[in-house]
């Protein structure tokens, strides 16, 4: 493992740039460096799912923890998470003219894959 | 359902129709605050509304029973591993003045990856399970209701998992969470950015459900070498979990901070935490401060953990406390007991009663040691974010071991936590969001393309399915039991004996778990009073004979040590005689009578004893005897022949004899009592005038079977004989 860096506390050198500031001008620089920090984090979950996330907006669309799982590994197998899980049962439920669930548990058994997959012009 | 102070919770009426229970309103409650509370001619500060009902601190017996609760919200962290045991442990601390229940998960839950399901019993804590969540709920809104105050439920929205509790805790009305990814990565090695893009979901499903969120950074204390030099680093952590749910959309009155007075005495205490605690609230204002207690430093003394935590509690109190959280004083030996649970709560209750209004009188100094000591933190603080920045952010500062360096930031010792932006669980399980990526629910975070579907609902996409469980809470699907063998209907049948006979047995954190502490001191030094320790525990029977606290009195004059043990038996409370208990009247209840009426006795110690003590504690009003009501005792002496203390009755015309009897070989006190009742009938006075006979081997049902009003036994006190008198008074006047 890569060693990690020791150093003297050297808090009196780095401190000169801000030993003139004033508590408020601290609070403010301190707060805008926190935003600076976060900010990319923020973009990157934007920007992203996890499986996570894409069973809990099955829960939501009243799937049970068992059925959200199942349901998420094969949108993940089928490669089809960037979509959104919940994207892909609303799609069939809307393709089969069915109820959420119905449409959820279908895919569940296996059923659909095919027309999901090219009704999102994915190739199997 | 509704709660009897006299009854039990009955936890099979509690799981009946569990499966469309819906939990009575969602979001966390502050209490209120009520200025200037009279209550007994003391006007508090800063407490809010009085319980309904209620447990006051011991000492309340002296002032009217009050028991003024303070303004922060309390809590208290419940981990017996079983729902059904947390459940009377939550009630018991309620009517202590708990009012916010945490409780803690089972050891690796993190690392599940999904909901679980069922009651199944947890290791330090409960699997939170959505029943396991209901069914604490459901007791908590009947607790609430009994004790007249809403009480906050909450757990954790952590692991690999967190999303998916999220929403089930957001389902079921939990009212607060732990949520940090910060957590995850340093505490749990869970996979960073999967940790932050799940926080996202997380903490916007949070905001919806108004759950008050709590972070993670206490943990750097406990974890640091020394504790109190990941302070810099501490301000870090907070404001990179508030920044990160501000921006996501929760509130920030919905966000508090974890915060732990890092030290302990014998370390100078104050003067390393209270800049610390001045300076976090300096820059954290806009936020809620959950003051923790510290636990890096508990060892197996309550006692010594109880001052560390009041020492704790001055800080709240020199500082700010929205939250003000309690450790059990047995958590450094053991995962904590009920009464420990309870004893923390009225800690803090007691501590904050105490210090009621000490703001007003005294204030912290704006210059001086504590104003530079705050304003180095800030700055120590302020530089780690620099250097964070300067190596590429968050993600770049882990992988270089930034996080719970044991030196002071900028001091660097090389020890961090290091995590890799590829490693730990659940890596690369992070995917980008396509072009097209789409999710029909309310309180999603991130990019949604609603507008494909369409453009009116972008605010609304569950419309597009007719509402999700958040709007539609039907549509939840409640699964029950996944074991068969690991669930609560198993382990109500096992302790079905002591649910519903009469057989009792001793318990500290389950029903009849039959454990009980032996205190000891030995003339020993510390190894041979162990071991001597466990030999008793064998020989009174007692299994699982283990040691749990020991203590140096002198390295050769004695050791104390505690024990504890299970009974290998239990009691049937229908085979015990249970003696009337003495029933006593408040103190102004006596006075007053004693006022309006007058009440006088004469006392003594009857036959050939000489002892004076007994008598002397019941009545002297320095031993808080019966003088201190204003009855008038006229006091005889020791060895007194009855016929000379029923003489003294009649010349001064007293409403009552009390006689000691300590001698009581060859029965001789009783013997004593009968004569006292029968000399008294013979000068014609028995009918006006109240016997009392009191000592340490007398039996009060067998002392009155000798004609006598009323016998007092070992541990009685002056109340007891008082309120007897005053009693037995109002009832002959009643005849009259």
């Amino acid at each position: 493992m890569e060693k990690l860096m020791t150093r003297q506390d050297d808090f009196e050198d780095r401190r000169k740039h801000l030993k003139d500031l004033s508590d408020e001008e601290l609070k403010i620089r301190f707060w805008d460096l926190a935003n600076q920090v976060v900010e990319p984090l923020i973009k990157l979950a934007k920007g992203h799912t996890t499986p996570a996330i894409e069973r809990s907006v099955l829960l939501r669309m009243g799937f049970s923890s068992i059925e959200a799982k199942a349901i998420v590994d094969r949108v993940v197998d089928y490669g089809l998470i960037g979509k959104g899980a919940g994207h892909v049962v609303y799609k069939v439920a809307k393709m089969k003219n069915v109820s959420i669930r119905e449409a959820g548990l279908s895919l569940i058994e296996g059923n659909y894959w095919d027309e999901v997959l090219s009704s999102f012009g994915v190739m199997k | 359902m509704k709660l009897k102070p006299n009854e039990k919770l009955d936890i099979r009426e509690l799981l009946k129709d569990i499966k469309d229970y819906r939990p009575k309103r969602r979001g966390w409650v502050w209490r209120n605050h009520v200025p200037n509370l009279n209550m007994n001619g003391y006007t508090y500060r800063e407490v809010s509304t009085p319980l309904k009902n209620n447990i006051p601190l011991p000492a309340a017996k002296y002032f009217n029973q009050i028991d003024p609760q303070p303004l922060p919200v309390i809590t208290t962290e419940i981990a017996s591993g079983r729902f059904e045991d947390d459940i009377r442990r939550m009630r018991m601390a309620a009517w202590h003045g708990a009012d916010h229940i945490m409780v803690i998960r089972t050891a690796g839950q993190s690392h599940f990856d999904g909901l679980i399901e069922g009651t199944p019993q947890g290791v330090g804590g409960i699997p939170v399970t959505r029943k396991q969540v209901r069914l604490q709920r459901k007791a908590l809104d009947l607790i609430e209701e009994e004790v007249g105050r809403p009480i906050n439920y909450h757990s954790y929205v952590s692991g690999v998992a967190g999303p998916d509790i999220a929403v089930m805790f957001a389902e079921e009305g939990v009212n607060g969470a732990h949520q940090d990814p910060q957590y995850n990565v340093l505490y749990r090695n869970i996979n960073m950015v999967r940790s932050f893009v799940d926080a996202a979901e997380s903490k916007k499903v949070m905001a919806w459900a108004d759950i008050l969120q709590i972070d993670g950074a206490h943990n750097a204390n406990a974890t640091a070498r020394d504790a109190w030099k990941v302070m810099p680093e501490l301000f870090v952590q907070h404001a990179i979990n508030c920044a990160f749910s501000t921006k996501v959309g929760m509130k920030k009155e919905n966000i508090a901070l974890s915060t732990v007075p890092p030290t302990a005495s014998p370390a100078p205490d104050l003067r390393i935490n209270l800049p610390y605690a001045v300076a976090l609230r300096e820059f954290f204002s806009e936020y809620k401060m959950r003051a923790q207690m510290n636990t890096k430093y508990m060892e197996s003394s309550t006692r010594e953990a109880t001052v560390t935590h009041v020492l704790n509690l001055l800080i709240s109190k020199l500082t700010s406390a929205d939250i003000q959280s309690t450790i059990t004083p047995d958590e450094g030996r053991n995962v904590p007991w009920h009464m420990y649970n309870v004893e923390a709560c009225d800690t803090a209750k007691q501590a904050l009663i105490g210090m009621d209004g000490l703001m007003d009188m005294i204030e912290l100094k704006d210059e001086g040691y504590l104003r530079e000591k705050s304003r180095e933190l800030k700055e120590r603080a302020i530089l780690f974010f620099e250097e964070m920045l300067e190596n590429g952010g968050y993600f770049n500062a882990v992988e270089k071991g930034f996080f719970i360096d044991s030196g002071i930031y900028p001091e660097r010792n090389g020890d961090g936590i290091v995590r890799n932006m590829e490693g730990g669980v659940s890596a690369n399980s992070v995917y980008q969001r396509d072009e097209d990526y789409f999710a029909p629910v309310t309180a999603h975070f991130g990019y949604n393309n609603i507008s494909q579907y369409d453009d009116e609902l972008l605010d609304n996409p569950s419309k597009l399915i007719d509402g999700s469980t958040f709007e539609k809470p039907e549509k939840i699907v409640f699964i029950d039991e996944l074991d068969e063998d690991d669930n609560v209907y198993k382990r109500l049948d096992e302790t079905e004996k002591y649910r519903l006979t009469s057989f009792v047995k001793p318990e500290v954190e389950w029903l009849a778990d039959g454990v009980v502490v032996v205190d000891l001191v030995f003339p020993t030094d510390k190894r041979h009073a162990e071991v001597c320790a466990l030999e008793i525990g064998k020989r009174m029977n007692l299994t699982d004979v283990e040691v749990i606290h020991r203590e140096v009195l002198h390295l050769s004059e004695g050791t104390r040590i505690q024990l504890k043990g299970k009974v290998p038996f239990d009691i049937d409370l229908s085979s015990l005689t249970i003696p009337e208990e003495p029933e006593e009247l408040s103190d102004d209840e006596i006075r007053n009578y004693v006022k309006d009426k007058g009440l006088k006795v004469v006392a003594a110690t009857v036959g050939e004893d000489e002892h004076s003590v007994g008598m002397r504690e019941i009545i002297d009003i320095k031993h808080g005897g019966i003088e201190k009501y204003g009855i008038d005792c006229v006091y005889l002496g020791t060895s007194v022949p009855i016929e000379k203390l029923v003489d003294a009755a009649i010349e001064t015309n007293a409403d009552a004899i009390l006689a000691s009897t300590i001698i009581s070989h060859d029965e001789i006190h009783y013997k004593n009592m009968k004569k006292l009742h029968e000399v008294a009938i013979e000068k014609g006075i028995r009918d006006e005038v109240i016997i009392i006979c009191g000592g340490t081997q007398v039996s009060p049902d067998y002392a009155k079977k000798q004609g006598i009003d009323a016998g007092f036994g070992r541990g009685t006190k002056g109340v007891h004989v008082a309120s007897f008198l005053v009693k037995r008074k109002q009832e002959m006047l009643h005849e009259d």
